[in-house]
């Protein structure tokens, strides 16, 4: 890929990542959340940051389906940070809108109420992976222990995931979509390289 | 030979009953205008099929003629029209709190009646006309209480249920009211699985008879729209919204306690009482404060009321219960 198209493409996948929070921004200041701004704020963010989780987690299968692909590994350590950023925001909306920023309501929500404790669980697994997200964080760890402490990926977007089926009334199927695109991403990983292993072990005619 | 003028083209011929109120028509200009003003900046998702498929609130509503009532609440902003008729809890018509203003379209309201069977003289059934001349109807301002943790004020129209249930004769061992919602399997495609429709809710005698318990005809001196429960439901004012049972079409009077809707779908969550109560929290959340709707951000957030503000008219029915218990 020539430098003009990687940069054209990055200025867009920047403005798609921007979208949610250039509109709620937008909203804030104009007074236009809808009936209920509190719960749209906290909507539109943990939905962008589980759809940017599960983009991030989709480029390493879809390299490996198609080599012409490759070129999309530009894009995941941006992803996976955007994803951080909104999930960051949707925790600062609870503790500023739900929780009034009083540390007694927090600490008993995050003891009794288990959507939000596997929902600030998750929050937590992304810090240490947005904090050795820099090259020089990579080149520190080495390639191999920074891919081992990156697959807490995995972890924290089933908690996320955890925690929108909590938060959900018993019937309400929402999070179905995204839940089951999770899994066959999830899927994908040993399916592939079960598959590759199979190809390359299979006798060629010389 | 004469040759007589079609109604509907003679213009001073239309009731002022049919005319889409002035402050409706000017809602929907500054509607109008502030949704293109949005989508020239950006669209949303949401905006976009606001546009695409615009709801069905905007048409000639028929005013109610409606006297004052003591029973009203007082001292509160009131929720808008357009927030109290675009987020809905109306599981039949679809989960997400916007569908009903889009998809309550079908629900047939003309004719319609309700049934009252069960521990009466003899069974009866009133017609929605005939409920309408019942008795007076009353302006009855609200809070409206959701278990989900939003909160509205809303102005009702109707009067208390009591009225009518002096109408229905019940025997003296009927203790608990059943109320069951339109369900036809036919325009309630969105209803999800796992719950049991008819939609039932259910109140203790004592409970349905007490004066704020409203049969409630129509809000901001208008019929009912569609999604808010057209055309007859109940509204409980210091118990969760979703006691408040919608589109009625039968009133059972019952000598033991109903099952009822949520509480089959949801036993821990949803308990048969569920009166708005501060100091018992719903499982997954806590039930002290709510969010008021329309609000902004920054100010949805208000403390709780026991029995939502309603406890000088209603503690009393809960003598010696523990609440805790009973939720």
């Amino acid at each position: 890929m020539n430098k003009p198209t990687l940069v054209t493409l990055k200025v867009l996948v920047w403005i798609a990542c921007l979208y949610p929070v250039a509109i709620l921004t937008f909203g804030a200041v104009t007074n236009n959340l809808g009936p209920d701004p509190t719960g749209n704020i906290e909507f539109t963010t943990g939905l962008a940051a589980l759809r940017l989780l599960v983009l991030s987690l989709a480029i390493t299968p879809l390299r490996q389906l198609w080599s012409r692909l490759s070129w999309l590994i530009k894009f995941r350590r941006l992803l996976g940070l955007f994803a951080f950023f909104y999930a960051s925001i949707h925790l600062l909306a609870y503790v500023g809108l739900y929780a009034y920023f009083d540390p007694h309501t927090m600490i008993q929500d995050i003891a009794k109420r288990r959507f939000i404790t596997v929902g600030v669980l998750a929050w937590l697994l992304l810090v240490p992976l947005a904090l050795t997200s820099t090259t020089g964080a990579i080149k520190r760890l080495g390639g191999k222990r920074w891919n081992q402490i990156h697959k807490l990926v995995y972890v924290s977007v089933c908690l996320g995931l955890l925690h929108y089926w909590w938060q959900v009334k018993a019937g309400v199927t929402t999070p179905l979509g995204i839940t089951v695109v999770m899994a066959v991403l999830f899927l994908a990983r040993p399916t592939l390289s079960w598959w590759k292993t199979r190809r390359s072990s299979q006798p060629r005619p010389a | 030979m004469l040759i007589r003028k079609p109604n509907a083209l003679a213009g001073s011929n239309i009731p002022s009953s049919e005319m889409t109120p002035k402050e409706k028509w000017f809602n929907r200009r500054s509607f109008i205008a502030a949704a293109a003003a949005t989508g020239a900046v950006a669209l949303s998702g949401s905006q976009l099929r606001e546009i695409l498929s615009p709801t069905r609130t905007v048409r000639a509503d028929s005013k109610l003629q409606t006297v004052k009532s003591p029973l009203t609440t007082t001292g509160e902003e009131l929720t808008s029209l357009q927030d109290i008729t675009h987020y809905n809890n109306f599981y039949e018509f679809g989960t997400d709190k916007g569908d009903p203003s889009h998809n309550a379209g079908g629900l047939p309201t003309r004719p319609w009646a309700i049934k009252v069977s069960g521990q009466v003289k003899s069974p009866k059934t009133f017609d929605i006309d005939s409920l309408l001349k019942l008795r007076p109807l009353e302006d009855r301002t609200y809070r409206f209480r959701c278990v989900e943790g939003w909160s509205m004020v809303i102005p009702w129209v109707g009067y208390s249920l009591s009225e009518l249930i002096k109408e229905c004769e019940p025997l003296s061992n009927a203790k608990y009211v059943q109320f069951l919602s339109y369900f036809s399997g036919k325009v309630e495609k969105w209803a999800p699985f796992g719950y049991n429709w008819p939609y039932s809710e259910g109140l203790r005698m004592d409970e349905a008879m007490n004066p704020l318990t409203l049969l409630t005809v129509g809000l901001y001196g208008d019929v009912l729209p569609n999604q808010d429960g057209a055309p007859v439901r109940i509204i409980v004012p210091w118990k969760y919204g979703f006691k408040s049972a919608k589109s009625i079409v039968q009133i059972k009077f019952l000598d033991k306690q109903p099952p009822t809707t949520w509480n089959d779908a949801a036993p821990n969550e949803y308990g048969f009482y569920s009166n708005v109560n501060p100091n018992v929290d719903h499982p997954r959340w806590s039930q002290k404060t709510e969010r008021r709707i329309g609000q902004p951000f920054y100010a949805q957030r208000k403390p709780t009321l026991m029995f939502n503000g309603y406890g000088d008219q209603v503690a009393s029915l809960y003598n010696g219960m523990d609440l805790r218990k009973n939720y």
